[in-house]
């Protein structure tokens, strides 16, 4: 899509704008480290947030959105209150008491979304062999899914190669809706500049892809 | 990005208030978890474990096949266990540009938190339909010859340039050269500059 302009570029740009992206920071490690959702249901419930209202977003207002959104959808918090209490903070900062803080060490809650070691979630051990194999020409699927898809639009009804085989992976557009995780091989794949975008783009040029098996079809070599 | 109207921020402000007291009351979030969390990224995670991994590839060959080849075992040796990292290396044909183009996947544990600019619906875009004008606007002119690869982290899979060593560093250690070696750079928006004073 065209029309967002220049890429604003600031090099002293801060970690953080304003203390409350900090808090969404934590409470989104902590959501996922506790799994009270999963990373799929989490890019799900940020599509779904309106268009206008997603582009006009920052990307930790985008994060606070889903959020609520999905802590509010599995009854974890209830959205009257959120209501209330917002209300509430906004007429006065102190409305609620700040508990004390932790004296010192890692509490057994926030534990799980700091440990790198337990391993990915995301990696699965393949039940069938991979259908692909390196330099495959292959056609991405065309359609137009009401739910979460990591199949992008406009590497959709094109034609690409094999490039990688990276693995098996748990398919985000199970995992989203509470399907399962019907693992599938992914393959990055790559695509022409000219194949995805026509005769404007540097003939020498190509987008790397990974997709997953489900959304691509067996072409002919062209 | 990031300029709101100040009534948003202020019920922004007080959103994450309430989100926050009752994740507290609940004890869905710990006392004290924010600051506990946040620091990881505020201090321990940033571009410097990724630049670490450049600066030695670059002065190993050995280490370059290996971060290139088996980027999980490459890591491994700084004591960083990440399975999900690709390496893509840029040569004298070929300059590699990452990308989220659905969201704004980036490999947090070699770079940290993403800047604002990637997160950009404008960067999303414009990266994979137009990115020489796009590298352009970034001070990177790319020789026609050269090919442009745009890696779009569509997947768990995450991706980091290999930036090329810039020339007239030749008698730099590893140690030297790590601090030329940008943010920037491993995204493929930048080339590492050799420093003014070599030589």
């Amino acid at each position: 899509m065209h029309g967002f302009g220049v890429v604003e570029h600031d090099p002293h740009e801060p970690l953080f704008h304003a203390d409350w992206e900090r808090t969404v920071l934590a409470v989104q490690l902590t959501a996922l480290g506790q799994r009270l959702y999963n990373l799929d249901e989490l890019r799900h419930s940020i599509e779904r947030m309106p268009p206008d209202a997603y582009l006009n977003a920052t990307y930790y207002e985008r994060w606070l959105a889903a959020i609520d959104r999905l802590l509010i959808e599995k009854g974890l918090i209830n959205a009257a209150e959120l209501e209330r209490r917002t209300a509430a903070f906004r007429d006065e900062p102190q409305a609620f008491p700040a508990p004390p803080s932790a004296a010192s060490g890692e509490t057994e809650l926030v534990h799980p979304a700091l440990d790198r070691r337990r391993g990915h979630p995301f990696r699965r051990e393949a039940s069938t062999p991979p259908r692909f194999t390196i330099g495959d020409a292959v056609l991405t699927k065309q359609c137009q899914p009401a739910g979460h898809t990591r199949l992008a639009r406009y590497v959709r009804g094109k034609h690409g190669r094999v490039h990688r085989h990276q693995g098996c992976f748990v398919f985000p557009d199970a995992n989203a809706h509470g399907r399962g995780e019907e693992p599938g091989h992914v393959y990055n794949v790559r695509f022409e500049a000219a194949e995805l975008w026509g005769e404007s783009a540097a003939h020498r040029d190509a987008v790397y892809v990974d997709l997953w098996e489900s959304y691509i079809e067996p072409a002919a070599a062209g | 990005m990031g300029k709101n109207h100040p009534n948003v921020e202020e019920y922004v402000v007080s959103r994450v208030r309430a989100l926050e007291s009752l994740l507290l009351e609940k004890g869905i979030l710990a006392p004290g978890a924010v600051d506990q969390l946040v620091s990881r990224y505020e201090n321990d995670t940033g571009p410097m474990v990724g630049a670490r991994a450049v600066a030695k590839a670059w002065t190993d060959p050995d280490y370059k096949r290996l971060l290139l080849d088996d980027s999980p075992a490459a890591l491994a040796q700084f004591d960083l266990k990440y399975d999900l990292l690709v390496v893509v290396e840029n040569t004298d044909d070929v300059h590699n540009l990452v990308v989220c183009t659905l969201c704004s996947c980036y490999p947090w544990p070699v770079l940290g938190l993403p800047p604002t600019w990637y997160k950009s619906p404008a960067y999303r875009a414009r990266s994979v339909i137009e990115p020489r004008a796009l590298l352009r606007e970034f001070g990177l002119e790319i020789p026609e010859q050269q090919e442009v690869r745009v890696w779009d982290s569509s997947a768990e899979l995450r991706y980091m340039v290999l930036p090329q060593r810039p020339a007239g560093t030749e008698h730099l250690t590893e140690e030297a050269l790590l601090p030329l070696i940008t943010r920037d750079a491993l995204v493929g928006v930048a080339q590492v500059k050799a420093p003014a004073t070599v030589g």
